[in-house]
């Protein structure tokens, strides 16, 4: 079996945007669970956050395939 | 599965000798498939210029006979439009200067989310911003745009500290955040953005390849044990493709999304 050991290395970087991206998620869903109009407004601001953490796991998706 | 189909499939996974081969970036490089003049035309290739086909003919026709009451195609470019022009551009830009970039952030929506469902289009079936080339051009004309937004409205110098000086600090601190600050809205901003597209359509793919490749090969593999998880993993495979259209979806929002408020942030007084 072969294999690159960066990949071992994505694996674990995965864990970090992932722990994050729950409790984004979490934070909006309570939100929205107590204050319902306010939804659009959580919306665009839950997706922004889970786009800056997710670009940490990309790059490191990228990384891994580049090095 | 049909019967036919397996077999076509396993041929491209194995690398020859009947051992399955993972599939990897190499799975990206396809063969070109035209030769004009010298200059090899590949697959992706090929898609990006049907999808300008594509967007132009449907603003087109959505827009050709306008009318009161909108027809079906009307609606639905009306649809796009609005969803582009509110939700994103007038929130994020403010109501003074929004309608000047809404082209823009229009057909670049419309541009990327076109090219990221041809990943799970049939027959298709290549997401053209899994290669990162295509995707580094509209993240520098962003990128250029705006910066250009910001130095009109501030002026070079004016623009330099309205992004790298935070409101509300002074002192030695600004030592430490002024570099920062330049980093991260200056350099770092058009390499995210290209990444986010680029690493979120590549490893989407990768792993629908790895299922459809990976669950041919355990299906043919001759063991019974071996069959199962061969169909357990097109299963996950046809999940991962419902996962992977709401995926293709938000990075084209997102893109969209943040141009309009990098626009927005370059183009805001200061606080």
């Amino acid at each position: 079996m072969d294999g690159s050991l960066n990949l071992v290395g994505l694996g674990l970087a995965a864990i970090g945007p992932g722990v994050g991206i729950g409790l984004i998620f979490a934070a909006f869903i309570s939100g929205v669970a107590r204050q319902p109009e306010a939804r659009g407004n959580l919306q665009s601001i839950a997706i922004l956050g889970f786009v800056l953490a997710e670009a940490l796991f990309i790059i490191t998706v990228a990384l891994a395939f580049v090095l | 599965m049909s019967a036919t189909l397996i077999p076509a499939i396993i041929s491209a996974a194995e690398g020859g000798d009947g051992e399955f081969v993972p599939p990897g970036p190499s799975s990206f490089d396809l063969p070109p498939f035209a030769n004009l003049g010298g200059f090899e035309i590949t697959k992706p290739m090929g898609l990006v210029v049907l999808s300008a086909v594509i967007v132009i003919g449907f603003t087109v026709l959505a827009s050709r006979k306008a009318e009161v009451v909108p027809g079906r195609l009307q609606f639905a470019g009306e649809a796009v439009y609005g969803f582009v022009r509110n939700s994103m551009a007038r929130e994020s830009i403010g109501g003074e200067h929004f309608m000047k970039f809404v082209p823009y952030l229009f057909s670049l929506f419309l541009f990327i989310l076109v090219n990221n469902y041809y990943g799970i289009l049939p027959f298709l079936q290549f997401p053209s911003f899994s290669r990162i080339g295509f995707i580094v051009p509209l993240a520098i004309i962003t990128w250029l745009l705006y910066i250009g937004a910001g130095i009109y409205a501030h002026g070079p110098f004016g623009y330099l500290k309205h992004a790298t000086v935070p409101g509300g600090v002074s002192g030695p601190i600004l030592l430490l955040l002024v570099p920062l600050e330049f980093i991260s809205n200056i350099l770092v901003r058009p390499f995210t953005l290209t990444l986010r597209l680029f690493g979120n359509m590549f490893a989407g793919h990768l792993l629908l390849i790895l299922f459809a490749t990976g669950g041919a090969a355990l299906l043919t593999s001759g063991n019974i044990g071996y069959g199962v998880v061969g169909v357990l993993s097109f299963g996950l495979g046809i999940a991962v493709s419902f996962l992977e259209m709401l995926v293709m979806f938000l990075q084209a929002y997102v893109f969209t999304l943040l141009a309009s408020m990098y626009i927005g942030e370059a183009l805001a007084d200061e606080h």
